[in-house]
């Protein structure tokens, strides 16, 4: 089987400065499913075709920006096997019990060297699409409501030790580099894109001065009409778009970059090549930067690099 | 969009570092006012009170809070010399304001 070890992302929690706004927001506008909440006051979502009970998390917070990105793993057996490698390569961890998140497993929780709590999961309730699982639909209501999206796709965390972080996804976890922007000495890497799977990138990281900053979490869109109709969307609802719409070079997906009512910056992406961990990195040198993020106006965008929560 | 029910009231906001001067409503942002009609002078950044980019020591005049500021980059201190998000702070009269967000990078070209 080709795809072992850690799967995918699965979920990202968020904190928001005005929990109720930012509910609304993710729901009604993005059109995630919302999926409930806890007795910690959080409130859980998934994407319409995404099958486990949750993947975006939000929580109130004074402070805008990311909790922790999960992952989740093809089983116990490897949670337990990427514990103890974790371990091995002097990264600590621990252990936070089942039922801590709703429907959600026992996790692995970590700190990479860009200041990021990563989690680690193998069990998440399947609580499906609601297509059934014989002879099911291709869509329905909820997948025509808002932006959208059929799941929550990647991240990028910025944060200063990007190497460190870098050298525990692809030495511990499995990770491979398909794509990095690269400063003018021709090797200090400004910012890596790293997949566990087919997908260009299942996290991504850019170097900036402060520590355990998210720069966006994104959202996959099924198609570039679709990406579009975000862009009508967003500005019948007074969203604050920061780049696009366009495609980036970097990746070759189609992309807006907007926020959500806390300053969280999200993305809604779609297309980019199937990528496999035999192919060739693809280079960016930073002067190259303008069109690696966005090919189409082949401008500079100075957000990237400088707005973070 | 639509029909306003009353005629808005629009202040003066003058940037000192750049003397650039501009119109803003006392119903929306600092920020907002600024970016909608084109003028420059306060980075814009995540316009949700997250990201500190567009953050102004208010000089002069008088403001009310319109969101939530990320406590982060907004400390009680902050608030109560002036040292506010443009993005979450609506004007009550005549404004003035020095810009002190910066848009930092690890990495300079």
């Amino acid at each position: 089987m080709a795809v072992t070890g850690v799967l995918r992302p699965g979920h990202a929690q968020i904190r928001v400065l005005n929990l109720e706004e930012d509910v609304k927001f993710y729901r009604d506008v993005f059109g995630l499913v919302e999926q409930g909440r806890d007795a910690q006051g959080r409130v859980y979502f998934k994407a319409w075709d995404e099958r486990d009970h949750n993947s975006v998390i939000l929580r109130q917070a004074d402070t805008a920006g990311i909790d922790f990105f999960g992952f989740k793993v093809d089983s116990v057996a490897t949670l337990n096997k990427l514990e103890g490698d974790l371990n091995a390569y002097g990264v600590k961890t621990e252990r936070v019990p089942a039922g801590e998140m709703l429907a959600t497993g026992e996790r692995v929780r970590f700190e990479v060297p860009t200041g990021h709590v990563i989690e680690l999961y193998a069990e998440k309730k399947d609580v499906g699409n609601g297509l059934g699982y014989s002879n099911p639909a291709p869509w329905n209501k909820q997948s025509e409501t808002g932006f959208a999206p059929t799941r929550m796709d990647h991240a990028l965390l910025g944060g200063g030790d990007l190497d460190g972080a870098r050298d525990i996804f692809i030495n511990v976890l499995g990770f491979y580099l398909t794509e990095e922007v690269v400063a003018e000495d021709g090797k200090t890497q400004i910012a890596v894109w790293l997949s566990c799977s087919n997908k260009t990138h299942d996290i991504a990281f850019v170097r900036c001065p402060e520590n355990g900053k998210l720069h966006h979490v994104s959202y996959w869109i099924e198609t570039w009409e679709k990406v579009l109709r975000a862009a009508d969307l967003m500005s019948m609802n007074d969203v604050p778009v920061d780049i696009g719409p366009t495609r980036h070079g970097i990746t070759r997906g189609a992309t807006i970059y907007a926020f959500d009512r806390s300053g969280n910056r999200f993305e809604t992406f779609s297309g980019g090549y199937i990528s496999y961990p035999d192919m060739h990195v693809l280079t960016w040198p930073i002067q190259h930067l303008p069109e690696g993020l966005d090919y189409a106006q082949r401008k500079l965008h100075e957000t990237f690099l400088t707005v973070f929560s | 969009m639509g029909v306003q029910a009353e005629p808005r009231t629009a202040v003066m906001v003058r940037i000192t570092d750049t003397g650039e001067s501009y119109k803003c409503h006392t119903d929306e942002s600092l920020l907002t006012g600024m970016h909608r009609m084109g003028k420059r002078g306060i980075p814009v950044g995540c316009r949700g009170g997250g990201c500190s980019v567009c953050k102004v020591q208010v000089v002069a005049g008088a403001y009310s809070q319109i969101r939530a500021m990320s406590r982060e980059y907004v400390s009680e201190e902050d608030l109560a010399h002036g040292r506010v998000l443009a993005c979450c702070v609506a004007p009550r009269g005549e404004i003035e304001l020095a810009v002190i967000g910066k848009l930092n990078k690890a990495v300079t070209r």
